[in-house]
């Protein structure tokens, strides 16, 4: 998917992505030669089309962890049913994240069976920025940058 | 009119990459393929043929003949088997490299959407209610995909796929993993059933999917006391498929209610032990011969 600035006669680039959390996705582009931005909307129906192929729109950020797609598109599932092993990779940041109360419960309010996923995914994110706290803001920043529909 | 230059006069990249991401997907199942030897299908065009036992029961011959083997339960709908197998509810741990199957007895890897789900409990997809049929289809296609790719199989000699009636996962299989899959069509000795075997395994042959044979299931019903096999299901598919698509005819399984019985408690020792099960363990044999795997 390309967008093209007709005025410039150039192809835009994409700028950023939204989603908050309605079901609808927002991807801005912009003319690197006039300026322009432009956002394409997608209602909740396209943006499933897109997230069921186990896309990201805009690019993916975060390499596809183990089966991901199954995880965060159950409805309901196993309590208990993944249990994450600590990454044993040794390039990983030593840095200690912490989540503050309300990141703690906004966590447990995601569902058991992709909660590990999510959690291990805005660690990720925290410690490849130098985040030593993870908050609600941070949780919505993460989810917009990633691209995490349904998580 | 203005002309407006088209995608592919666009030299810049696709910043969503929606192709490459759908080719690294791909590249994903290739990688966890690489050391499988062969992914055996087990494919009919109808349910209620024995299917899922078969499968399970052909796969828990392998591993017992001293293969490595794993079982696929494709059929993510209605999963059966961990308790075809006895396995209990565990969690699946999940590391770096994808998530661990559990593994039974005999060392057979398994892989179902029973060990996700609660006891009972459909698969539900989240999504918008109206329109699923627009984006069901590509989740459970997903799915599947990712239980090819995202479980850590390690090295096997055969993965034994379990697909659920019809041919569209078989197709998908034979695009997923083009170069070591085969397909083993089953059918019970029904003229229904015939028909509808034999336009799964058309469906797959034509995209190239070798199929390695047929076996005809509930070919009769073995006797509990004599062990005498008598009529059951009227009909003769198995040897009707292997002249119209001259393809073997590799295995007639009796209807065996001690085999059943032992599915039932999740006892693949006493599977295999039955009429039944001692003819799927010569089928694994059979294939072995037939150089799958």
């Amino acid at each position: 998917m390309k967008f093209l600035c007709i005025d410039c006669d150039e192809q835009m680039s994409f700028g950023e992505r939204q989603l908050p959390g309605d079901g609808t996705l927002a991807a801005v582009f912009r003319c690197p030669a006039c300026g322009r931005e432009v956002a394409m909307l997608t209602n909740p129906m396209e943006t499933q089309v897109v997230s069921s192929l186990g896309i990201k729109i805009g690019g993916r950020e975060v390499p596809e962890q183990p089966l991901e797609l199954v995880r965060s598109s159950v409805d309901g599932g196993r309590d208990e049913a993944f249990a994450e092993q600590p990454a044993t990779s040794v390039t990983r940041e030593p840095l200690r994240v912490e989540w503050s109360e309300a990141a703690t419960r906004r966590l447990d309010a995601v569902p058991s069976f992709v909660r590990g996923m999510v959690k291990r995914i805005y660690a990720d994110y925290a410690k490849e920025r130098g985040i030593h706290e993870i908050t609600p803001e941070i949780m919505d920043r993460a989810r917009t940058e990633l691209g995490l529909e349904g998580m | 009119m203005r002309k407006i230059r088209t995608y592919a006069d666009l030299e810049g990249p696709d910043s969503s990459g929606l192709g490459d991401q759908l080719v690294l997907q791909r590249r994903r199942v290739d990688r966890r393929m690489k050391t499988v030897g062969t992914v055996l299908g087990v494919a009919s065009g109808k349910g209620g043929v024995g299917k899922s036992f078969v499968a399970a029961t052909l796969a828990s011959a392998f591993a017992h003949g001293g293969r490595s083997a794993g079982l696929l339960d494709a059929d993510l709908n209605g999963p059966t088997a961990p308790s075809l197998l006895g396995l209990p509810r565990r969690s699946l741990s999940v590391t770096e490299d994808g998530v661990v199957p559990p593994v039974d007895s005999a060392g057979l890897r398994v892989f179902s959407t029973d060990l996700l789900l609660e006891d009972g409990e459909p698969l539900r997809w989240r999504g918008p209610a109206a329109d699923g049929s627009l984006w069901l289809g590509a989740l459970e296609k997903g799915a599947f995909r990712e239980f090819l790719s995202d479980v850590s199989w390690g090295e096997l000699d055969v993965l034994v796929v379990d697909l659920p009636p019809g041919a569209q996962r078989l197709v998908e299989l034979a695009e997923l993993v083009p170069k070591r899959t085969r397909a083993l069509g089953l059918t019970i000795p029904t003229s229904a059933s015939k028909v509808a075997v034999a336009r799964s395994l058309r469906a797959a042959g034509d995209r190239g999917l070798p199929i390695a044979g047929l076996v005809e299931n509930m070919s009769g019903y073995a006797c509990g006391s004599c062990g005498d096999v008598g009529p059951l299901h009227p009909g003769d598919a198995g040897d009707a498929l292997a002249r119209e698509l001259g393809l073997p005819l590799l295995a007639r399984i009796p209807f065996d209610a001690e085999a059943g019985a032992c599915a039932e408690r999740g006892d693949m020792n006493g599977v295999l032990a039955s009429r039944a099960g001692r003819e799927i363990a010569a089928l694994a044999g059979r294939l072995e011969q037939e150089g799958a795997p």
